[in-house]
Parts: structure tokens; sequence; C-alpha cells
């Protein structure tokens, strides 16, 4: 008798839902880039990212359905992300703030 | 398999029986038995005997390295050479010794048994792990015998990148190869731990070997493909021209840096966490007590591990790094002794009013906790900004982190192959000559490596071959100690080989210890028990164990039928 | 419960199926998130130059062509869906259905690869290519590019590193549809349909982000 629990099955309107979520917001990135907004063109294109990606780790990867134990590995990689590219940055953003500093 | 009769036999005696019997050595004969295996036991032996081979030639390294080193001219290396010496040792000892060394030898055969688990989570992965690390090996190996490399083991750009002569590449590959054998191990460990527990095996109940290699394995799976994509950026680099380091381009050399130092500082982690665990072990059994703040070490084991990702850039405070990241990484270097040190009191706390016994495993238990004192202490001057302008490349650096990596590291993986050997071969080694060869170890540790303290700080810079006059005397003591160590690590290779076949044969529990590995024969079956082991009381229950009757040989009351 | 350990689906060191579907699914996302790891290194490079070389690199951003790469970018997307439907199938037992979505996942995968091919080798064309044969004349506007070599390095290394994820990508789905074919999977055990997919999505989600790193830095 075999445990049903972990095999929740994914309704396909979610599916296409989520599909049409994502083509739409890869227009909305590629619009966005043809507007000139200066320095906040990256941070408009990496929210958009960020919200596909999530969009598919919940849906199309079913981390929404899993276990707490997968959420915490899967957040633990991205935040694991953070740490390395925060702290660099850290290091390259405040040279300038010495004055003479390699850079 | 048929446990239910089984079961019986051993709930009416309560005794298990370890006279001829199946265990895992014996099970299948020929090397393709061992070759195509998915024991985890004997993969465990299939790394101690690869990893014991990457020590010696590692060691064979230093040893070039303590004899150019006599007297202050170059008289047995050229600089190019001594560049290629200094680096192959430091390759060999890093990747194909240290990291892997606790997890992939006692990690791989303790952690399913203490769990209470008949393997690991995915045998066949665990298999491929030690295939991956020897092709890796041998690629590098490789490289070695077709000239070697002499960028340092950090193998900095822009040289590595652009100017080296050296086989870079094939090294590279090499050790990104093998990258991919800790990684599977560390997976391995963590779904095991996460999912494999036995009933009644809460994560409080865990032994701390298990916190600790759980927390290793953490790093080993977030921290090694960070230097695996920086080495692929090096093959793209010096392979097909794609300069990301290039200065000629504006490539940046203290990127790479970041890069590199983002996982071999954690890494350095995943070196002594197993160790520390190991310690913990043997601490509460030679002590005869529950291990003092169990919750303590084990959250410290997790801390470490996190922390320990924070702080990489204590390696480049004077690489032109801004000195405000500097600050912040020097305050979590900081930081992150403080769990190390936890631990360190917890130890001695464990042997107050214990009944002490001098084995060699508690040998190399207490070397430990000297020795990983002074080179965690001594960690703390080199993440001193100040200090570290003055000691950074120098031999005070070398000298550190020996004590943790030697003094500390290699000192745990000996203390705890003799305190499992008995339970992975089913024979004693002979004590005498493991409690001289401890004893011999400490003494040879401290000659070779104290003096470079002393030198590092007067000046003496890492790397060179050729020194000032002045720092002679350092470097001729440090030589000496060198002699006595490798005497030292020798002895019990010959005597662990010895004792394969004319050792004592050890039972199921030779150290009255605690521990589910101790519940099973020595050497176990290769499922690990021949019942669903179920746990129902706390780990180090010492006092207990203590005061049943030597007599028995079982330690802990068996419940099968009823389920937790 | 003890029926499982006679099950020869349920390998021996697992206690029953559910305990070998959850410690599969948490394997893989282990793994994946090294690779999570692995990319970011490259992703960290990309951002410190970036931002130190603002000019060259928005320069020869501009060099690729933003409606191929927004083709390749709903090629995987579809893909990726057809790769849930895939796993939707094996879940309620349907093989055929399972068998074609494979497919259809491959053909996406595999002309995801193709335009990807024809975009390097125009790249080649244009001594794009880092090494002795670059030479790059900037875009009409932007003409002063000096760092524009490093970008291509860049480029070609996340999206060669990213293609050769896809290959391995087609080589499981490869092996996965033999295993379909022949009956491997029904609803009770479908692990290998699920973690292949996992490792699917993210190779997807990998490109999600590079498309706009790379062709999106600013085309006003």
């Amino acid at each position: 008798m075999s445990d049903h629990s972990e095999h929740h099955i994914v309704p396909l309107k979610v599916y296409f839902l989520v599909f049409s979520a994502l083509m739409i917001l890869l227009f909305v990135t590629v619009g966005v880039a043809m507007v000139n907004l200066g320095p906040f063109n990256i941070y408009v294109a990496m929210s958009i990212a960020i919200i596909k990606a999530v969009l598919v780790v919940l849906y199309f990867m079913h981390v929404r359905y899993s276990t707490k134990l997968t959420m915490v590995v899967a957040a633990a990689g991205f935040l694991w992300l953070v740490f390395l590219l925060g702290i660099t940055i850290l290091d390259y953003t405040s040279r300038s703030w010495i004055p003479g500093s390699y850079q | 398999m048929d446990t239910t009769s089984t079961v019986e036999r051993v709930s009416a005696t309560g005794i298990i029986s370890d006279t001829i019997r199946t265990n895992f050595l014996n099970a299948d004969y020929g090397i393709k038995s061992w070759l195509l295996t998915k024991d985890h036991k004997r993969i465990a032996i299939l790394y101690l005997i690869s990893i014991t081979v990457f020590f010696m030639i590692g060691g064979a390294f230093a040893a070039m390295i303590r004899m150019e080193l006599i007297t202050p001219e170059a008289d047995v290396f050229t600089s190019e050479a001594y560049n290629k010496v200094f680096t192959t040792h430091g390759i060999m000892m890093v990747f194909f010794f240290l990291i892997p060394s606790i997890p992939a030898t006692l990690g791989n055969f303790l952690v399913p048994v203490m769990v209470g688990a008949r393997d690991l989570a995915f045998p066949r992965i665990n298999l491929l792990s030690w295939y991956i690390y020897v092709i890796g090996g041998l690629f590098t190996l490789t490289a070695l015998v077709l000239g070697g490399v002499d960028t340092g083991w950090t193998f900095y750009t822009p040289y590595s990148s652009t100017y080296s002569n050296g086989y870079v590449m094939l090294t590279g590959i090499g050790i990104f190869i093998t990258g991919f054998s800790s990684i599977l191990t560390g997976l391995n460990f963590i779904v095991t731990v996460h999912k494999m527990r036995a009933p009644g095996l809460g994560w409080f109940r865990l032994p701390l070997f298990v916190w600790a290699n759980y927390a290793a394995s953490l790093i080993m799976v977030l921290g090694t493909p960070v230097v695996a994509i920086g080495i692929v950026m090096i093959a793209l680099e010096r392979g097909l021209g794609l300069g990301i380091f290039d200065p000629r381009l504006g490539g940046d050399p203290v990127l790479f840096q970041h890069i590199f130092w983002f996982y071999s500082h954690p890494a350095v982690y995943i070196m002594i966490l197993p160790g520390m665990g190991v310690v913990s072990e043997i601490m509460a059994c030679f002590s005869r007590r529950h291990i003092f703040g169990y919750k303590f070490i084990a959250f410290s084991s997790l801390g470490i591990a996190i922390i320990g990702f924070l702080v990489w850039g204590h390696h480049m405070f004077v690489s032109g790094q801004s000195s405000y990241a500097g600050i912040v990484f020097s305050l979590f270097t900081f930081i992150v002794a403080v769990p190390s040190a936890i631990k360190v009191f917890n130890w001695t706390a464990t042997m107050h009013k214990g009944r002490i016994v001098y084995s060699t495993p508690m040998m190399y238990a207490l070397g430990f906790i000297g020795l990983f004192l002074v080179g965690g202490l001594t960690g703390l001057f080199c993440a001193s900004l100040g200090v570290d302008i003055h000691i950074h490349d120098t031999y005070f650096i070398v000298a550190h982190f020996h004590y943790v990596m030697v003094g500390g590291s290699v000192m745990a993986y000996l203390g705890g192959i003799h305190f499992w050997w008995p339970k992975m071969t089913g024979r004693m080694y002979p004590e005498g000559w493991g409690r001289f060869s401890a004893l011999l170890v400490f003494v040879g540790f401290n000659l070779t490596f104290f003096p470079q303290f002393i030198a590092g700080y007067l000046g003496m810079p890492r790397r060179y071959h050729v020194y000032p006059p002045e720092f002679q005397i350092y470097n001729v003591l440090s030589s000496g100690g060198a002699l006595v160590l490798g005497i030292g690590f020798t002895i019990p290779l010959i005597y662990l080989f010895w004792s394969l076949k004319y050792g004592e044969k050890a039972g199921p529990n030779p150290w009255r210890a605690a521990g589910l590995e101790w519940e099973t024969t020595s050497p176990p079956p290769t499922f690990n028990f021949d019942y669903q082991p179920v746990v129902d009381h706390e780990p180090y229950n010492y006092s207990e164990i203590d005061a049943r009757s030597s007599a028995t040989v079982s330690t802990h009351s068996v419940q099968e039928e009823q389920h937790v | 419960m003890s029926d499982a350990a006679h099950n020869s689906l349920v390998a021996h060191q697992f206690d029953d199926a559910r305990q070998q579907q959850e410690a599969a699914t948490v394997g893989m996302w282990t793994f994946l998130i090294t690779e999570i790891m692995f990319f970011g290194g490259l992703i960290l490079a990309y951002m410190i130059y970036r931002n130190q070389f603002a000019e060259s690199f928005h320069a020869a951003s501009r060099v690729l062509d933003v409606w191929v790469g927004c083709f390749n970018t709903c090629v995987l997307l579809v893909s990726s869906l057809t790769m849930a439907l895939g796993v939707r199938a094996a879940q309620m037992g349907d093989r055929k259905k399972l068998v074609l979505f494979i497919i259809v996942t491959m053909i996406f995968g595999a002309a995801f690869l193709g335009v990807k091919a024809y975009e390097y080798s125009e790249k080649f064309e244009h001594h794009l290519v880092p090494g002795p044969t670059f030479h790059f004349h900037g875009v009409p506007g932007h003409e002063h590019a000096p760092n524009a070599e490093i970008f291509f390095s860049l480029y070609f290394a996340m999206t060669g590193v990213h293609a050769l994820h896809m290959i391995v990508g087609l080589g499981l789905m490869t092996w996965l549809l033999r295993k379909s074919i022949k009956g491997a999977f029904n609803k009770d055990y479908y692990n290998p349909v699920e973690i292949c997919g996992l490792y699917w999505h993210f190779v997807d989600i990998v490109w999600i982000f590079l498309y706009p790193l790379l062709y999106l830095i600013d085309r006003s």
C-alpha cells in the first residue's frame, strides 16, 4: 500500500497559469530594457528574473508541495549565493570610500 | 533477508554472538567484489588505502622542503623546482588527504552505523565518489610526473592563468574532478542523516561525530562548487584564451582570490570539524563520562560551518581588498573562534571527575586539544588586521595552519583510526607501540612547527628556499623535528598493517564505548545490524555502561518488537 | 509496510518507497544547490566586471541579438512546461503521454542548442571570440569599448557552461526516454522522472538569469 501524500498532482490549470505568467514576464523584461531607467535597469531586470525563478521553483519544481526540508535546502542555496555576491560586492563598493585605494 | 528468527534469537539471549560469522570483510572475495561494492564500509577501506598513498606522497614532498631548508642557500633545488615542491606538498595534502580524510574513511564507515541504517542513502553514488577521487588523483599525479606546477596550492592569477609554464590545466582538472568526490560524499551524508535515522534516534541523540560530519558536509556542498568554477575559469583562460583574469584585458587578480578563498577557507573547517567529532567520541569514552554540553557542541559545529563562510577575506587583508571589508572579515573571524573555544572548554569539562584512560586514541585526542588550542589562538593573531600586515606570508602563518591541520586534524584522524580500528578490522593494534607513536608524533610535531612561529615572527617569508642566515637555527630545529614526526607517522603504518594478520582479535566493544556502532559485531555484517536498531536512551550513557557488569558484552537493551 | 522490503523497486537501504522518494528529492536538490554556487562564481565575476567596465559591457551587449535570445528563452520555458507535464503524466501512470512529453522537451532543448550554435558561429565570423582574432569596433553610438573582450570571455564562459549543462540534460532525457518506453515507471514509482525534471528546470532557471544579464543591459 503506497502513501499518496507525496504524490500531489498539480492541476493542469496551475501549470498553464504559471507558464503564461513566465511568458508575460519575459516580454515585460525585454520591454523594460528598451526604456532607459539609468541605474535601475539592472534592479528591475533582476527582480523580474527572481520572480520567474521563484515561480519555476515553487510550481514546476513542486517545492510548494514538498517537505519543509526540501524548501530549506532550496532556500539555503540561494542564501549562500547572496553571501558570495553580497560580501564580495561589499569589498568592491567600499574601496572607493578610501582615498587612493586599489580599484 | 529473514530477520524474524534472528531477532528472536537475540532477544532471548540479549547477547550478540560473534564467533565465526559473515561480516563485511569475508562476505565476498575477489577484486571485483571490492571494486564494484556498494557497501559503505568497503568503500571506506578503499578510501583509506588511497588517501594513505596521497599522504605519503605529500609527506615525501614535505621531507624535500625540510631538507632544502636546513641551509640558507639553495643547495637541493632551483627556485623553480622548489616552487613545484611546496606546491605539490600543498595540493596533495589539502585536496587529496585532508579534505577526504575523516569524512571519506571514518565518516563513510561509521555514519550509517551510527544512525542505525543499513547503508548510506545512495550507495552507488558513494562508490562513484571514490572512483572520481581516484581519477582526479591520477590526473594530478600525471601532471606531477610530467613536470608539476609551481603556482602554490592557491594558484593565484594572473600567474596561474597567464604566465606560469607548469601543468596548471592538468592539475586544475584533477582537483576539479576530485571536488565532485567531496560534493557527492557530503550530499550522501546530508540525506542519510536527515532521512535514515533509526526509530528513536532524534537529532539530539546522535553521536557528535555525526553532527560534525553533517556540518562538514554542508560546507562540502556549498563551498566546493565555487572553487570548481574558479578552476574552470582558469582552464578556459589557459585553454581557450577566454581572458577573465588577464590583466591585459582588465582582469582583476583579487576577484580570483575572492572566488578561491570563498571555498578554501570553509575548506579548513571541512578538515577540522570531523576531527572535532572524533575528539568528542574519544574524550567521552576515555573519561568514562557523558560529554559536557552536548547541545553546545552540536550547535557549535553548525555555527562554525555557517560563520566559516563569512570570513574568507582574512586571507586577503594585504591584497588590495578594501579595509572596510577587512574589518568585517576580521570581526567575523574573531566570532568564528568562539564556537571552537566552546568545544575546547566542553571537552575539558568532560574530563573533570572522569576516570581517564590513557589509551592511544586518548593520547591523540589530548594532543589535539593542546595543539588545536595553540593553532586556534595564533589564528586570532592572524585575524588581527594590524598584526597580519607583519605576519602575512611569513612562517608564522605556516606554523599557525600546520598546528590546526596537523596538530589538529591529523592527530584526530590518527586517534579515530586507532579508536575504531577494532571495529573496522576485528583486530586490536599493539597498544604499547600505539602510545609510543602518539608521543613521538606530539614531540616531533612541536619540534617541527614551534620554531616556525618564531622564524615567521622575526620575518622569515614563506615559500622561500633561500633565507638570511639568522633564521637557520629555527630551520634546523624544524627539519630535525620533521624527521621525528615522519618516524612517528611511519610506525603506525607498520603496526596497523601488521595487526591485520597478527593483532589480537577484538570483540564487539573492546573499549566499552557508547554508540550503536559498538553494539554490532567487529567487523560489522554487510548490512551493519542483524536486527532493526531502536534507540531508547541518551548518547554517551557511560555511567550506565560502567554500572553494568563488565562480563556482559551487550551494552544496551534491544527492543525490536516495540516500535517507538 | 514490510512488503516494501520485498518490493524490488525499493532499494535495500530504504525502509519504504516514501523514504526513497523523499531521499531522492532532497538529494537532487542538494546537488542543485551546488549548481547554484557553481554558476554563482561566474555571475559574481560578471557583476564585478560589469560594474567596473560599464561602458564596454553596454556596448558589447548590444552585439547580441535580443530577439534571438528572447526566442531561446521562450523555447526553454516551453520545454520546462512540457517537462512538468511529463512528470504529471508519470504521476498519473500515463506512459504514452510521459514518452511524448519527454520527446517534446528534448526537441525544444535541442532547438535551444541549435540556436546557440548559430549565435556562436556568428560571433566567430565577426571576430568576437576572445583571443588573438578578437576585434570589436563597437556599435553605432557606443564606439568606446576598451574592455569588451572580457565581456565576451564571460559571455562564452557563462553560456558555454550553461550549454554543457543542457547537453548533460539531453543525455539524462535520453536515458529517461529509454526507461519510460520500457515501462519502468508507474504511478507508484517515478523518482527518476521527478529528479531529472528538477535538473531540467534548474538549467532553465539559470538561463532565466543569463538572458537579461547578458542580452538586456540597456537597449534604449
